[in-house]
């Protein structure tokens, strides 16, 4: 086996043959969970994260963004050979997620199906399996979606920022790619910075040590290993996007790593709709979907509590100009915004007991 | 519990599998095996659009066993763009802006759930058209 410096890279090229996001339409202010715990005073780490209906999970959100994938890469579900679903907030502790997104778009029953969890990373360790699948020739496409309804204490200074929402990449030979696949990165330690023990209702987390211990030591990892792999610099990048616990990390990341705001500005979605957990860095990558042009190149840095992150580097083909406009933008679903105050947000995520 | 009817109908609850008439082409939702029009057997299997528009609709205030938690919620009965009127929910939607003719698309989601340890029912609702404006 050839020394690759840690680098992923299946044998037959792979990429992204089709993409697609959900976000819920309800929006809480930060300053309105500040209000409720902090007399108002104080700054907030975002503008406003976004939050389930009472009739949403991470079952349907993922089936919406799955069903928007599906119409990018008009394919027909049949083909599909696995669909992963990513998440730390799946609806049931036993019974797949994955089955009942797989039954909704159609793929069943000669389909692979298994739910994932790492803390917020879970989507992209399923885009990296969904590549060795596709890759080795074991299937011709693989579905993997991240997707959270992300919990968070009352109070805790989580709770401004656990939000909803995901995306689906639907995982294809080269040759049908919207954005080709050069190449994939882990960086994986065990870094006790959050986690939630089996039958807790709300996470815990180390408070300052999620910052460079955690997250920078990750995110900063994966991407100049990834980077230094593949000969690149920040400025070969046309976008990049890193995992978005809020506002500030991923701005912070990205200027110590070299990337200019104009790079990382499409895909930084936390300060309007939070932070989407396993679906973070994956619905950020749409955005930019959305807008990138044939020869562009992206490059995403996702990152999970506990901790690792993965990196992935993309280049953009001539075909995503013909899907993008077949399925709903990740824009639209944003600008798509009904505000709630606290007392609502405390019916929709289930917080009263009655 | 249920389970079991709700299994035989999941492909017409989450993706509005119906069936059309070999013989005259009519499009059946709930799928029947006969055709309501012709009344010839109709068993292939069609699944819908997912794009109707709103044909009449109430609010629910008083809701029933299972859906207290839901209310005030508004119920529909949606005209498919192929033919057939099919009851459901609205969803992501303003009472006050729902209007006879509004445009709306199908979405899949929770329906309810058996008590705290039963199964999640998922199904068809439909919510004003998001796609339309992208």
């Amino acid at each position: 086996m050839s020394d690759t410096n840690g680098l992923m890279k299946p044998d037959r090229p792979v990429g992204i043959v089709g993409y697609g996001a959900y976000v819920p339409r309800y929006r809480i202010p930060a300053t309105e969970i500040a209000k409720m715990w902090k007399g108002g005073e104080g700054g907030v780490p975002i503008k406003e994260k976004s939050v389930n209906g009472l009739d949403e999970d991470v079952v349907t959100m993922s089936i919406e963004a799955a069903r928007n994938a599906m119409l990018r890469a008009g394919i027909n579900p049949q083909e599909i050979r696995a669909v992963w679903v990513g998440s730390e907030s799946h609806p049931y502790a036993v019974k797949p997620t994955s089955t009942i997104v797989a039954e909704a778009i159609g793929a069943v029953p000669n389909t692979q199906a298994a739910d994932w969890e790492f803390a917020c990373k879970a989507g992209t360790e399923a885009m990296q399996a969904a590549i060795g699948f596709v890759g080795s020739g074991m299937a011709h496409y693989a579905l993997s979606i991240g997707m959270d309804t992300a919990q968070g204490r009352p109070g805790d200074a989580l709770e401004y920022t656990a939000a909803a929402g995901g995306a689906a990449m639907l995982i294809g030979p080269a040759a049908e790619a919207v954005a080709i696949i050069n190449g994939s990165y882990s960086f994986v330690t065990d870094t006790p910075d959050f986690w939630r023990r089996a039958k807790a209702q709300y996470p815990s987390h180390g408070d300052r040590f999620t910052g460079e211990p955690a997250y920078f030591a990750h995110v900063s990892g994966a991407a100049e290993m990834i980077m230094g792999a593949l000969g690149r610099q920040p400025s070969d990048y046309t976008w990049a996007v890193f995992h978005q616990p809020n506002a500030k990390f991923p701005r912070r990341a990205a200027q110590q790593l070299g990337f200019t705001p104009e790079q990382i500005n499409p895909g930084l979605l936390s300060p309007r709709i939070g932070n989407t957990y396993a679906g973070s860095t994956m619905i950020g990558l749409t955005a930019v979907l959305d807008i990138a042009q044939p020869g562009d190149r992206i490059l995403i840095v996702s990152y999970g509590s506990g901790a690792g992150s993965d990196a992935f580097d993309f280049e953009v083909t001539e075909r995503l100009a013909e899907v993008r406009d077949r399925a709903t933008k990740t824009e639209t679903y944003i600008s798509r915004r009904t505000e709630i105050d606290y007392a609502t947000y405390t019916r929709f995520r289930d917080k009263l007991k009655l | 519990m249920e389970v079991s009817r709700h299994w035989r109908l999941k492909e017409q609850r989450y993706s509005l599998v119906g069936e059309t008439c070999e013989h005259c082409g009519v499009k059946l939702f709930p799928p029947r095996d006969v055709c309501l029009a012709c009344e010839a057997p109709a068993k292939e299997l069609y699944t819908f659009t997912g794009l109707g528009e709103v044909y009449s609709y109430t609010t629910v205030y008083d809701a029933p066993a299972g859906f207290e938690h839901q209310a005030p919620y508004t119920v529909a009965l949606v005209k498919l763009e192929e033919g057939p009127l099919v009851t459901a929910q609205l969803t992501d939607v303003d009472k006050d802006t729902i209007q006879i003719g509004m445009p709306v698309e199908m979405v899949t989601r929770k329906l309810y759930t058996e008590g705290d340890e039963g199964t999640i029912v998922y199904g068809y609702k439909f919510r004003p058209s998001v796609s339309a404006t992208a």
